[in-house]
């Protein structure tokens, strides 16, 4: 609870967590973002709930693609995982590579997410309208995944950001960390997404 | 990221416009919120004086149904979000928190400037609505649909402005609960902080907790708005004589995420109050405040038991009778931590030297306010009882007691009081009495009748009392209302005056004029930039230690060590 005084005169004697600033605002910001995706994905759940003709979703998602993206994304995880290893021991090439990695998974589940979402165009699905039953279906479609795909446009450009910095000899242990909450965290919410949109 | 900081925080003379206008210290930041706040609260006085004379005569006040629908709708949410909330957490929380836990400036002070330049960002696309065709949002202040999606770019505006000020409150809210966490000085555990700082930390829990439904809700009604979506709009739905054709979706699911925010929204407005009063109140009288802990503790309990209870906004929604119930039950619970704290406040004047400035009288008025708000809480809280006045004048005279005037009040308060702290100068004591003992009588004047006006049947947001014979008898009652209003108004710009004239005239105020305990005081009027000397102040007792038993002063300030006189705090 009451670590040595720190060494920089604008830092905190007490604080109630062993952990930066940064991490613990990134905690926090998880956490409100967790009430942002429960708002959607629970609206979602009560308008799903409250119609009668929602179509059945392996009938028009190919699961296997989306299975895919999701196996994607974890495996970036993975890598995320490793990277946050690696520049704790300050080995800043392989952190570079790890999180090229990493970016290179969030840039593909991209890329297939915009082919499925072409592909759910042309197959007639609008905003507002759907030829499978009630419209809210390809609502609450583009909306949620749209939503999680902004987030995973942010991570990408936030890891990004992160692996140049890690390249250019400026690696931070704790800002590669907390990245890593935060990619963990879109990887997290897309298994969610994946179960209630796709599977069930 | 610390070494960052230090980088930041360099002594160097810095330009007016770094200095004043973009500025990373927390107390600039904070008076920004507050002076924003307060020319907002102008614009949403004039839009209240305005409905008030419509009311009372509705034919020369010039507003027709539209307008005056428009000018509720405004004033509602300018008040609520963009006044109160941002005055209390964003003004009185960047300038206190950092003073009263002994930090330098926030966790992340860049973020926090971002916090303070959404808010002017997202007032502008909010006034901005007056100047679009169709005029600015006239669905209430809570944006029910289907009535909201038929309005036009106003409501779109009024829903963008809404997601901005969510983010800068999101990035207010990770500053506050990171620096009250991370940042306390030396000896400042959490049981030895400030009710203030517990407040302002609570608040921002629910904030952060709270405002991402909102997120969420408004993203929804925006792309029902302008995308042609249903999330809200049920089947069969009839608008502007044509039937939607993309239906299916539920108005209740709004109900359902806009109170999740709304109701730990009006504990977001009642908490900072709570807390700012509490130390108010045991500075002017003297004494500790009683029952530290249990205020904590009771703060703690309404922050929770505030996401329980949104259910009772929408007893006449259409909700099941059992569910009802369970709504009734969490409700009236909170009414045992608000009269704990009620209680406290009381016993904590009891016997003390009472000081009356016009923090304290703002202080006790507070009290008074909140008492017969949430009084009348208890009776909107049971269902049999909501159902007879819901949506009438009786729930808008409950609101605005315990949630307008009595946040008004402690922001009243908290200005009095901190008002040296920020300018070294300190405010007219006799202009405040003045102030307080016209504000406190039209407050009532204004608000209470309301209760009869509602019983009676008089709907809220109605724009003529005209138009049901049964409401004719309260032309009087409307007209002696809105003259209690006016003057509520003027004792309010009586305050203004006050505030800008003891900017230039006031007398100067030394470190510690009112002779009070925490840590802001132990640093000059103004604070310097960091806040305090080399040296972070060290803490040793809580912040309460006034009139101790054998002192030589009747205050011990946190930084005396317990040494030369023994100290009964924690």
């Amino acid at each position: 609870m009451h670590p040595a005084p720190a060494q920089v005169k604008w830092d905190a004697p007490s604080p109630a967590f062993e952990a930066s600033w940064g991490k613990v605002m990134m905690w926090l910001f998880l956490l409100s973002d967790t009430l942002t995706f429960t708002g959607l994905l629970g609206g979602y759940g009560f308008l799903r709930a409250s119609s009668q003709a929602w179509p059945t979703p392996e009938q028009v998602f190919n699961v296997n693609l989306v299975g895919f993206m999701t196996f994607l994304l974890i495996c970036s995880s993975a890598t995320m995982a490793a990277a946050v290893g690696t520049a704790r021991r300050g080995e800043t090439v392989r952190t570079g590579r790890l999180l090229g990695l990493t970016v290179l998974g969030g840039l593909l589940f991209l890329a297939l997410q915009a082919y499925e979402w072409i592909h759910f165009i042309q197959a007639g699905a609008r905003l507002a309208s759907n030829p499978w039953g009630v419209p809210l279906f390809s609502t609450t479609f583009f909306v949620i995944t749209g939503f999680h795909g902004l987030h995973v446009t942010a991570g990408v450009i936030y890891l990004t950001t992160v692996t140049f910095r890690a390249l250019q000899g400026r690696l931070d242990p704790d800002g590669v960390e907390t990245a890593g909450l935060y990619w963990h965290f879109v990887d997290l919410v897309w298994v969610f997404v994946f179960t209630f949109m796709y599977l069930i | 990221m610390a070494v960052v900081q230090a980088q930041l925080h360099e002594e160097r003379p810095l330009s007016f416009w770094r200095r004043y206008i973009f500025s990373l210290d927390h107390k600039v930041i904070g008076i920004q919120y507050l002076v924003t706040s307060m020319a907002m609260a102008l614009v949403g006085g004039l839009l209240a004086m305005l409905v008030r004379f419509a009311l009372g005569w509705p034919e020369a006040s010039g507003l027709t149904p539209a307008s005056y629908m428009s000018a509720v709708t405004m004033h509602g949410t300018i008040m609520t979000f963009f006044v109160l909330s941002t005055a209390l957490t964003g003004g009185f929380g960047n300038f206190l928190i950092p003073l009263q836990i002994g930090a330098r400036d926030m966790a992340y002070p860049f973020l926090n400037m971002v916090s303070y330049w959404l808010y002017p960002v997202s007032l502008v696309v909010l006034l901005a609505s007056y100047f679009v065709p169709g005029g600015p949002a006239s669905a209430g202040w809570t944006a029910y649909p289907p009535l909201s999606v038929q309005g036009g770019t106003g409501q779109a505006l009024w829903l963008i402005s809404l997601a901005i000020l969510i983010i800068a409150f999101l990035f207010g809210s990770l500053n506050y609960i990171t620096t009250v966490l991370q940042l306390r000085t030396k000896g400042m555990s959490l049981l030895r902080m400030p009710l203030t700082v517990w407040g302002l930390f609570i608040t921002a829990i629910l904030s952060l907790l709270s405002f991402p439904m909102l997120l969420a809700a408004s993203i929804m009604l925006l792309f029902d708005l302008l995308g042609g979506t249903s999330f809200f709009l049920p089947f069969n739905i009839v608008i502007d004589g044509g039937q939607v054709t993309a239906a299916g979706g539920d108005p209740l699911l709004y109900q359902h995420l806009f109170w999740f925010l709304g109701h730990p929204e009006v504990y977001i407005l009642i908490l900072p109050a709570m807390g700012m009063v509490s130390d108010i109140m045991a500075n002017n009288a003297r004494r500790p405040i009683f029952g530290y802990k249990t205020m904590v503790l009771s703060m703690a309990a309404i922050a929770v038991l505030s996401f329980l209870v949104w259910g009772h906004h929408m007893f006449v929604s259409g909700m099941h009778p059992l569910l009802g119930t369970a709504f009734m039950a969490t409700t009236l619970v909170i009414a045992i931590p608000s009269a704990i704290k009620t209680f406290h406040w009381l016993a904590t004047l009891w016997r003390g030297k009472l000081r009356f400035t016009p923090q304290m009288l703002f202080s006790i008025g507070f009290v008074s306010v909140f008492v017969t708000g949430g009084l009348t809480g208890l009776v909107l809280g049971s269902p049999a009882l909501d159902m007879y006045v819901h949506d009438t004048y009786f729930v808008v005279a409950h609101f605005h007691f315990v949630m307008a005037s009595a946040s008004l009040f402690g922001i009243f308060a908290g200005l009095y009081h901190w008002f040296p702290k920020m300018f070294g100068r300190k405010m007219n004591e006799r202009l405040g009495r003045i102030h307080f003992w016209i504000a406190l009588p039209a407050t009532y004047a204004t608000f209470f009748p309301m209760h009869f006006a509602g019983i009676g049947g008089m709907m809220r947001r109605i724009y003529s009392i005209e138009f049901y014979d049964y409401l004719a008898r309260f032309e009087g009652l409307n007209q002696f209302i809105t003259i209690a209003a006016f003057i509520m108004g003027a004792a309010h710009m009586l305050f203004l005056v006050n505030f800008v004239w003891s900017l230039k005239y006031g007398e100067r105020a030394e470190a510690n004029p009112w002779q009070a305990t925490t840590l802001e005081w132990e640093t000059p009027s103004p604070p310097p930039h960091g806040n305090f000397g080399e040296e972070l102040p060290e803490v040793h007792r809580w912040a309460y230690d006034y009139s101790v038993p054998g002192a030589t002063t009747d205050y011990i300030p946190q930084t005396v060590s317990p040494r030369p006189v023994a100290a009964p705090g924690p």
